[in-house]
């Protein structure tokens, strides 16, 4: 087992980490304040469709992503008047708008480029590529540091970096800023909130936008980063995972990182069981690996690694008298 | 209530007399879709060829889950669509339910070549043939000596891919390293391009400079990564070469299309039995146009040649994964 075979898993650990990252944010945003989101998933089909039809009219990635966020957006206020203003049932709203994004996103497609569901593939600048890192080239040659951060930290692309920068941006906003102490605490206790004079439906649409503007950056990335143009279900279940990393994480921005990359290097073993059946002498089957994740989740939710307890106002919607 | 017995009457009358109206052959798609350029896409444009030749018409299916495949078979059967062809090997159990049901009409089934119905003809293709040839190309083309395989869903007769490419290989250089990944174990594994895509650079990290996609939708995904990461790779059943011109060595080509415009084609005459296109019948086959011309060498074109030659006249046998489910030159 030496390094040149790690490094390359540890490489796609990171590209596949980000998705799950960007949609576990946006996630988090949303849950904290009181709404659940099921609907991570459709939103990022949305943006990932948006993204993929608008870099191939366009050339630019950077207008594919802009039109990903505003997609995802218009999915994000759905659920959020349905959740909020009407106080409907979350989880049924998510639930429908992932129905509604699964089949919605193949036909748009299809109607402008009548190749089955798909987007054209995209090159270039529609594009976004690898940034090779300063003096990645120059440290190559140090053994270890300097080939991990030529191979592993270099080499990525911007939304990537961008989603890690999201994950610190996130810490500081909901545990430094007064925003993030309400946030926190309308999911806990709205009522205590409203009784402060502050808006719980203002503070929860906010959080529900702001997980609309970064389930769309997830979706440019997999259309416009990780893959070359949509395609019919192309998230195949990735918000799930991200909202399975939520919980895992308990609902914190820093421990969801953590989260999203271990379920990205389980994604990452998957496609390497050469490897696997090398370092543990045995042939694992590639299924076990692409459940990892959900097991993982299984035993948070059964208690075993600690308790995970959901926002205490999650999920209901917010009366203000009865 | 009454409404929907209304209209339920109202669609069993008018299926009725369509069916009576006309005898239009109709053909079902599999789960990868009719656009992945692929094998769907192959039959497809059988049928659309069938329809420019003649002016006629067809009915098309496109399936969207495994839960619908019964239904589907039996409502284009009712509408009397005549004959109905399907591709793929998953339709098999349901059409040896659904084939005595409907005497009068005839169905072909691509991929399958076990079922015996006095209305069922099936076609099977040699893939194993082509894929030898693709193999031995993919061997001469590698510089490093490792190359790879992705097959779509892990069932026999992707394997049969694999393993007569992996024989191919063999054949060019007894050294070679042939990787082998199949992207899953379901049905959505043959429109999953971001697997795909992944599979690909993880079998470039393991050395490999030539990869053979025989994954459906997937392989759009695969012939993606190798062009980004800047190896080769071979396209499967259509030609693919044009997807990106200098990068794609070749195709492996499986003639869907001519099994489906045959079978429009005989219509209501449709004989029953087992056709098994290979190489000796132009079945299966490898792509050379313009895309390609610049990455193959006539050594390859003249040693590949050679190979089929032999195969056509039987000097040449390729083993057949699916003959005992072994093979020789890869372990899955």
């Amino acid at each position: 087992m030496d390094v040149g075979v790690i490094f390359p898993i540890l490489n796609t650990t990171i590209a596949f980490a980000t998705p799950l990252l960007l949609a576990c944010i946006a996630g988090l945003y949303s849950e904290r304040s009181g709404v659940f989101d099921i609907g991570l998933e459709g939103k990022m089909l949305v943006g990932a469709m948006c993204a993929g039809a608008v870099a191939f009219y366009t050339g630019s990635a950077w207008l594919g992503a802009l039109a990903a966020i505003a997609g995802s957006l218009v999915f994000a206020l759905i659920h959020g008047v349905t959740s909020i203003t009407f106080r409907g049932n979350q989880l049924i709203a998510g639930v429908a708008l992932n129905f509604l994004a699964s089949g919605m996103t193949v036909l748009v497609a299809q109607y402008l480029f009548g190749q089955g569901g798909r987007t054209p593939p995209l090159e270039g600048a529609a594009r976004f590529n690898p940034i090779t890192l300063p003096f990645a080239d120059a440290l190559k040659e140090v053994p270890v540091i300097g080939a991990f951060y030529h191979d592993v930290i270099s080499g990525q692309r911007i939304l990537v970096y961008a989603a890690f920068a999201i994950v610190a941006l996130t810490w500081w906003v909901l545990y430094r800023t007064r925003f993030g102490l309400r946030l926190r605490a309308v999911g806990e206790n709205p009522a205590a909130v409203d009784t402060a004079g502050v808006s719980v439906k203002g503070l929860r649409f906010s959080a529900v936008m702001i997980t609309g503007v970064l389930c769309g950056l997830a979706g440019a990335y997999m259309a416009t980063a990780l893959q070359a143009g949509f395609g019919k279900e192309m998230t195949a279940g990735r918000g799930y995972i991200a909202l399975a990393a939520l919980i895992f994480a308990k609902w914190r921005p820093i421990q969801a990182m953590y989260a999203c990359l271990l379920f990205g290097f389980f994604q990452a073993l998957a496609l390497r069981p050469d490897v696997v059946e090398s370092v543990v002498q045995f042939k694992v089957p590639v299924p076990f690996l692409d459940a990892l994740p959900y097991i993982l989740t299984v035993l948070v939710l059964a208690g075993f690694v600690g308790k995970a307890i959901p926002p205490r106002a999650g999920g209901e919607p917010y009366v203000k008298e009865r | 209530m009454s409404f929907m017995k209304t209209l339920a009457g109202a669609t069993c009358a008018f299926a009725l007399f369509a069916g009576a109206a006309s005898a239009e052959p109709a053909i079902i798609f599999d789960l990868g879709g009719k656009f992945d350029k692929s094998f769907n896409e192959a039959a497809f444009n059988g049928a659309t060829r069938w329809a420019e030749e003649t002016g006629g018409t067809f009915k098309e299916l496109e399936m969207q889950d495994e839960a619908q495949r019964e239904q589907a078979l039996r409502r284009l059967a009712e509408a009397g669509a005549n004959p109905v062809v399907m591709t793929g090997f998953a339709f098999g159990d349901t059409l040896a339910k659904v084939a005595p049901d409907f005497p009068d009409t005839k169905f072909a089934i691509i991929d399958v070549d076990w079922l015996d119905f006095p209305n069922v003809t099936q076609i099977a293709f040699s893939e194993h043939e082509g894929s030898y040839l693709v193999g031995m190309m993919a061997a001469m083309a590698s510089k490093t000596g490792t190359v790879g395989f992705i097959g779509g869903m892990d069932i026999p007769l992707i394997r049969r891919f694999g393993c007569g490419y992996a024989q191919g290989v063999m054949a060019a250089n007894p050294d070679a390293v042939v990787v082998l990944n199949m992207t899953g174990t379901t049905p959505a594994a043959w429109n999953d391009p971001v697997k795909g895509a992944e599979l690909a650079k993880g079998q470039k990290a393991q050395g490999a400079d030539v990869i053979f996609a025989a994954a459906g939708g997937t392989g759009v995904g695969v012939l993606q990564a190798a062009a980004d990461e800047g190896i080769l790779s071979i396209g499967v059943d259509s030609n693919q070469n044009y997807m990106h011109p200098g990068s794609v060595l070749t195709s492996m080509l499986k003639r869907v299309d001519n099994a489906v415009y045959e079978a429009f084609k005989a219509g209501a005459d449709l004989q029953p039995g087992v056709t098994r296109m290979g190489l000796a019948n132009d079945g299966v086959g490898y792509a050379m146009d313009e895309n390609n011309a610049a990455l193959v060498t006539p050594e390859m074109i003249a040693a590949v040649d050679a190979a089929a030659a032999k195969i056509k006249s039987g000097e040449l046998v390729v083993h057949d994964y699916m003959s005992d489910d072994t093979c020789p030159a890869a372990t899955f």
